[in-house]
């Protein structure tokens, strides 16, 4: 689901202007898999995955498969229905500069919730 | 002439902390005095709907503030050369300093988050001045799950990461009007103020070493939690009414942290009864888990 981001983040104007200033790679860990998502004023340029160790991003988010599978249905279970929820019952774990993740808080949340069905970029 | 909903909003002044405020309050109603105290860095709007709702107003005189530095209220004069930060004598002290200038008698009061947490400090303190205390989103002890540093910094907008630190205690199936209102008002915060109170709400406030004490055919207590909350969890409001004997506790499925806010409809399922039973003076026996 990660790698079609892209065409759950871009077409959506309001979430693409709300990460206007973002310009930057995020590392995104879906159980033993990292992806580099690279943004671009918003829009997502490319998601691939790490090929080699010294890759990375600016701030490194990770979690189970099945707990990204849980947060991306339409309804999620408590705890896995927004990222800091995730994070705060332990499911999920953020490393790397924190700043521009707060910068843009809503907008990363919505965008790492964007494909949830009818997502409301919470 | 436009169809007014029958809030009306007025303001005063009162010394709390040897220090005058100016005071926003809201009300509809008649009847037993209800005082609603909202969450932390938010205001007395998140009540709107419990003021319009006639099955409430017509038995209970719905009263709602904005705390000092919240809302339309302001700070102490001077706020500008020191960081605000609540304390739990300090947020004791305005509630009940604001109900002896409203002359309110055995009032109602319900809380939610903050509001929750110092419902049970006043059921502790001074059980004989309440008619019973609702615990809205409220527990006696509380773990912080996020570094509230982020709140108040000049390159992170204060506003925006405060509703982005909430939005998640909104449950998934709350109407997207009612979540991005919430979070409006979130937004709207005075710089820091989210932060100061949650001083109160994470760190200075914690009695689950006394809340054993509050005696509830004193002062009836019921807690509210909603299922989605990530703060005053489900399992940290069970906690909290094991050790408040003869408390009510209901969880509510499908709901977050500001249920009268995110979900009115919803909500009203939940409170109606809780208010009817404290109008007839009944005491309720454990509701669900």
């Amino acid at each position: 689901m990660i790698e079609r981001l892209a065409e759950f983040v871009n077409g959506n104007a309001a979430l693409v202007r709300q990460g206007r200033y973002v310009d930057f790679a995020i590392l995104v860990g879906v159980g033993e898999i990292d992806y580099i998502v690279e943004i671009d004023a918003g829009r997502i340029a490319q998601v691939r995955r790490r090929t080699i160790n010294i890759e990375s991003g600016r701030f490194a988010i990770r979690a189970a498969a099945e707990v990204w599978q849980e947060h991306w249905t339409p309804m999620p279970k408590r705890d896995h229905h927004d990222l800091f929820s995730m994070m705060a019952a332990g499911l999920a774990s953020i490393d790397g500069d924190i700043a521009p993740f707060m910068q843009n808080l809503l907008y990363f949340k919505a965008l790492l919730s964007a494909p949830r069905p009818t997502s409301e970029g919470a | 002439m436009p169809e007014f909903e029958p809030i009306v909003g007025r303001y005063f002044t009162m010394t709390v902390g040897g220090e005058e405020v100016r005071i926003y309050v809201e009300e509809a109603g008649t009847g037993i005095p209800l005082v609603c105290l909202h969450t932390a860095g938010a205001d007395a709007r998140q009540f709107r709907h419990l003021m319009c709702d006639t099955e409430i107003t017509e038995n209970y005189r719905v009263i709602a503030f904005d705390m000092p530095w919240h809302g339309k209220s302001n700070p102490p004069a001077g706020w500008q050369e020191r960081e605000y930060k609540l304390t739990t004598e300090l947020y004791r002290e305005t509630v009940q300093v604001f109900c002896e200038a409203m002359e309110l008698d055995q009032p109602v009061i319900m809380g939610c988050s903050m509001g929750g947490r110092i419902v049970l400090h006043l059921a502790l303190e001074n059980p004989d001045a309440f008619r019973a205390v609702i615990a809205l989103e409220g527990a006696d002890r509380l773990e912080p799950y996020y570094d509230t540093e982020w709140l108040h910094r000049p390159d992170v907008h204060g506003g925006e990461v405060a509703a982005g630190y909430v939005s998640g205690q909104v449950a998934p199936q709350s109407p997207s009007e009612y979540r991005w209102e919430t979070l409006y008002a979130y937004m709207q915060g005075g710089p820091g103020i989210f932060k100061g109170d949650l001083h109160f709400y994470w760190v200075d406030g914690h009695f689950d070493d006394r809340s054993g004490l509050i005696d509830t055919s004193r002062c009836p207590v019921y807690l509210l939690s909603g299922e989605y909350d990530s703060s005053c969890t489900p399992e940290r409001a069970l906690a909290t009414a094991e050790r408040i004997k003869g408390s009510s506790i209901t969880i509510m499925e499908g709901m977050g942290h500001f249920p009268m806010s995110e979900n009115p409809a919803l909500f009203r399922g939940y409170i109606l009864p809780v208010l009817d039973e404290i109008r007839a003076g009944r005491q309720v026996q454990p509701e669900s888990t």
